[in-house]
């Protein structure tokens, strides 16, 4: 049995990189929850962005969290362009049909990763990536920290966007109804593409700043795909609230099954928790009724 | 979850040129091993495991409608049991295909009636999928006695004697194992569609409503495509065990082998007969091909197969939903007539 | 004992009274109609009996044997058909396919079922689709490809849905001459849901009034479209000209 406080340093280590997994959720929750698109590709989104991040601080020698806002943006139009270009002529096709659409695009990006950057392990090094800040008993790694902190930051104000602006309103006003939004003159293609951008951008933070807490390899892509559904299933659907819940009840869970079972059991524990959720309460712990 | 389109030709309006064709194609599959090198032999050999485990795949798919994105499971289970059966146990294939077969059906059972009860479908269900290969994948890692995450190795015995009741032998016996799965496989389904079973699985797919109102106990024929569809793949796990001789959980339940799985029936036509196989076909040759091409022109390319099999399934799932066969079908003159 | 007796059923959606203990009863070899304003629960009470819903109060007896609450495919198992209200053909099989499923209740063999798939496209008038995806019919065959699929599980009651609904006066009245003979040539028991009223007067030999979900009337066409209570809820004085049978 591991002492308290290397169980406590798990846990709250493990809350601060929830955030940041909830944050991708975010992203998947958003695209998932108006435009009901199916993206399997998101975790190679993530990856994408790793990259990114990998590449500016090796060429540009920029922190992560500096290139976090350039990221954001860019990713930000890519998705526009994305939605609106090209997927969104696949929204009506049924479920499946788009689950593989995007399959096929994670595999093509995914191994067009491999391709150009191979199979070694990058990683970023900041000059602060071994300092820790002191609280109480707990060591908490500045790196961590940050990231949460981005991530925390980065939802909230995307939950602004959502409750008070008038774009984001008529988005979640495409989300309820669909058919009512076009009815009601609703630019739903245009929103749909912001709601797609607004997902990538979130998945772009969420990358630069998950870049200083992990190995970087370009077959990363499934499991993220994998936890962000999962995150998304287990916090219900449709909510940000809920995102963020999941993600750090994953980031928590996978933390201490680390320490307390085996390093190799942390995934377990996700999937375990989505087969108990799919099976127990589907539509989520914050999720609205069975619909 | 209705599929919008689906062909199945499961009668044909040529049976003169079908005849004459499949004959060909028989005539040709028999004699293989004896027109082509080893290697070639091999590369066939595995698209014909990939016919057949997709075809396994197309009959929960096409028949009870369930996108299964982690048919891996099966294969894992099918080849641990059989494989473990043999190293510890020294039971043969001909056995422990039996308890694969079993295991595979209970636990394809066990998916159906969460599934179906508890009315889980669409991405849920196909989540749900994944979630059982994963949990396998990792569980396996810790099961020391099939071996853990370094591995489970089948002795190799001889391989130029021919051990049918060991199942070893020399590539040609595998390449007719796999031919006669896959036929076998073939054969199945074609009878299958044409009885009460193929009606019934029709009628369910279209509209489930209509078919209940007809009488048809839509949960217990799912059940039977889903189990049908478990066991089939249980086979498939006992080929691969038996032919590569070396397990991993990493490899064999990962999420890469089940979109492997569902790759062929896609590209092919899902819901068709020969879909999966036609296929299964198209991806190695051009996914093994091109590597193979590439390879000997001097650059390595990994990932470069991948690749090419997401541009393939992206051109398809874009331009072609219903696969290559449908229309490839028509061009030879069989398939349904249309009016 | 009537085939069909409906006594006292009630049905309710979070708080909506959809039915209201509603009683009938069908007698066999006849054609009962359901007749009401929409909202009126017409088709619930449908649902009702073909096992689509539970009810929460009162019984359904189908040939003395309680059927409430059993599901779709048991209740086909009985005895009782349906069509449904917005046609559900098996749009990739061909008519003569969608039609052999449902014969396939009745037939143990493929080859049967085919036989008595091509007898009744036959009887209803398809014969000449018989190879034709059924996604290529029009409206109209598409309602006699339903009901033909419906007859071929031979029931003993046949519930049809609205099936007049949208079609010409030439093509009701052709429905309406199969559905008779249906009735005098197989023995079916038929109850059938309308607004047109052309038909009601033509086929059924009862009709039962809904409105509000409960029955406000019921009896022989001629006494019932002179009902004050059922001319106020819904025929209107002007429905009596229009169909005097």
């Amino acid at each position: 049995m591991p002492a308290v406080s290397d169980l406590a340093n798990a846990a709250v280590s493990g809350v601060l990189t929830g955030t940041v997994y909830g944050l991708m959720a975010l992203g998947l929750s958003a695209i998932f929850g108006v435009i009901r698109l199916v993206n399997f590709a998101h975790g190679e989104l993530m990856t994408v962005a790793m990259y990114t991040a990998v590449v500016a601080f090796q060429r540009l020698a920029l922190d992560p969290f500096v290139t976090m806002l350039g990221a954001a943006v860019a990713f930000g139009a890519l998705g526009y362009a994305l939605q609106r270009g090209f997927i969104g002529r696949f929204i009506r096709r049924p479920e499946h049909a788009q689950m593989l659409l995007m399959i096929a695009l994670a595999m093509i990006i995914g191994n067009a990763l491999l391709l150009g950057f191979g199979p070694d392990a990058r990683n970023v090094q900041t000059d602060y990536q071994l300092d820790s800040f002191a609280w109480g008993a707990l060591l908490l790694d500045k790196v961590r920290v940050y990231a949460a902190g981005a991530a925390v930051l980065a939802t909230a104000l995307l939950a602004a966007f959502f409750r008070l602006t008038l774009t984001g309103k008529a988005i979640r006003a495409c989300a309820d109804n669909p058919l009512g939004a076009r009815v009601a003159g609703l630019p739903v293609a245009h929103l749909y593409a912001v709601t797609f951008g607004l997902g990538a951008a979130s998945v772009a933070v969420a990358g630069c700043a998950m870049v200083p807490l992990i190995d970087v390899t370009p077959g990363l892509g499934p499991g993220f795909t994998l936890l962000a559904f999962v995150i998304v299933i287990l916090g219900g659907l449709g909510s940000m609230v809920g995102a963020l819940l999941g993600g750090v009840i994953i980031g928590l869970s996978e933390a201490l099954a680390g320490v307390l079972i085996a390093p190799s059991a942390k995934s377990m524990v996700s999937f375990g928790l989505l087969v108990v959720i799919l099976l127990a309460r589907p539509q989520g712990l914050m999720g609205a009724g069975r619909r | 979850m209705t599929l919008d389109t689906m062909t199945l030709d499961a009668t044909t309006r040529a049976p003169g040129r079908r005849r004459a064709l499949i004959a060909a194609v028989g005539v040709a599959a028999i004699a293989l091993p004896f027109l082509v090198n080893n290697y070639v032999l091999s590369v066939v050999t595995l698209a014909l495991y990939l016919a057949y485990v997709g075809q396994a795949w197309n009959v929960m798919m096409g028949f009870a409608g369930q996108l299964s994105l982690g048919h891996s499971l099966y294969v894992g289970l099918g080849a641990y049991a059989s494989a473990g059966l043999f190293f510890h146990y020294g039971i043969g294939p001909w056995l422990g295909v039996w308890v694969a077969i079993l295991l595979c059906a209970a636990v394809g059972a066990f998916m159906g009636v969460l599934a179906f009860r508890l009315r889980i479908s669409g991405v849920q269900l196909s989540l749900l999928t994944v979630a059982f290969a994963e949990l396998a994948r990792i569980g396996f890692d810790h099961i020391g006695w099939l071996g853990g995450p370094g591995g489970l190795f089948l002795r190799v015995a001889d391989r130029g004697r021919v051990d049918l009741l060991g199942f070893r032998g020399p590539p040609a016996l595998y390449y007719y194992a796999a031919l006669a799965l896959t036929a076998g496989a073939l054969g199945l389904c074609a009878l299958l569609l044409r009885r009460r079973a193929g009606f019934y699985w029709r009628a369910i797919r279209e509209d489930e409503v209509a078919a209940e109102s007809l009488g048809i106990n839509v949960f217990r024929w799912k059940m039977k495509a889903v189990i049908l569809s478990a066991a089939m793949t249980a086979i498939a796990g006992v080929f691969f065990a038996f032919y590569y001789n070396s397990l991993f959980p990493e490899q064999i339940f990962s999420f890469g082998r089940s979109i492997e799985i569902v790759l062929g029936p896609v590209v092919g036509g899902v819901g068709t007969l020969f879909g999966p196989i036609v296929g299964a076909g198209a991806l190695v040759l051009l996914g093994d091909g091109t590597t193979e091409v590439m390879n000997r022109l001097g650059f390595d390319v990994p990932g470069v197969k991948q690749v090419i099999h997401g541009v393939l399934l992206l051109v398809i799932t874009i331009y072609l939903p219903n696969g290559v066969w449908p229309p490839l079908a028509r061009a030879l003159g069989f398939g349904p007539k249309r009016i | 004992m009537a085939l069909l007796e409906v006594d006292e059923v009630s049905k309710s959606f979070r708080g909506l009274r959809a039915v209201a203990r509603a009683s009938f009863d069908v007698e066999r070899h006849t054609i009962a109609a359901l007749i009401g304003p929409n909202g009126a629960g017409k088709t619930t009470l449908f649902n009702l009996i073909a096992g689509v819903y539970r009810p929460d109060g009162g019984q359904i007896r189908f040939g003395g044997q309680a059927i409430g609450g059993s599901p779709a495919h048991r209740v086909c198992a009985a005895g009782v058909a349906r069509t449904f209200q917005l046609v559900k053909p098996f749009a990739e099989l061909s008519v003569l396919d969608n039609v052999v499923v449902g014969a396939l209740h009745s037939e143990r063999t493929v080859a049967g079922a085919r036989v008595r798939a091509r007898a009744v496209l036959q009887r209803l008038g398809l014969a000449s689709k018989e190879p034709m995806s059924a996604s290529q019919l029009t409206l109209a065959e598409r309602r006699r490809l339903e009901v033909a699929r419906a007859v071929a599980t031979r029931p003993s009651l046949l519930l049809l849905d609205e099936m007049m609904a949208g079609l010409r006066p030439g093509e009701i009245d052709e429905l309406v001459e199969v559905l008779r003979s249906l009735q005098r040539d197989e023995g079916i028991t038929i109850l059938l849901t309308e607004h047109v009223m052309r038909a009601v007067m033509a086929l059924a030999d009862q009709i039962v009034v809904l409105h509000h979900g409960e029955v406000i009337a019921r009896g022989a066409p001629a006494s019932v479209v002179r009902d004050p209570a059922v001319l106020d809820s819904y025929l209107g004085e002007d429905a009596l000209a229009g169909a005097e049978p």
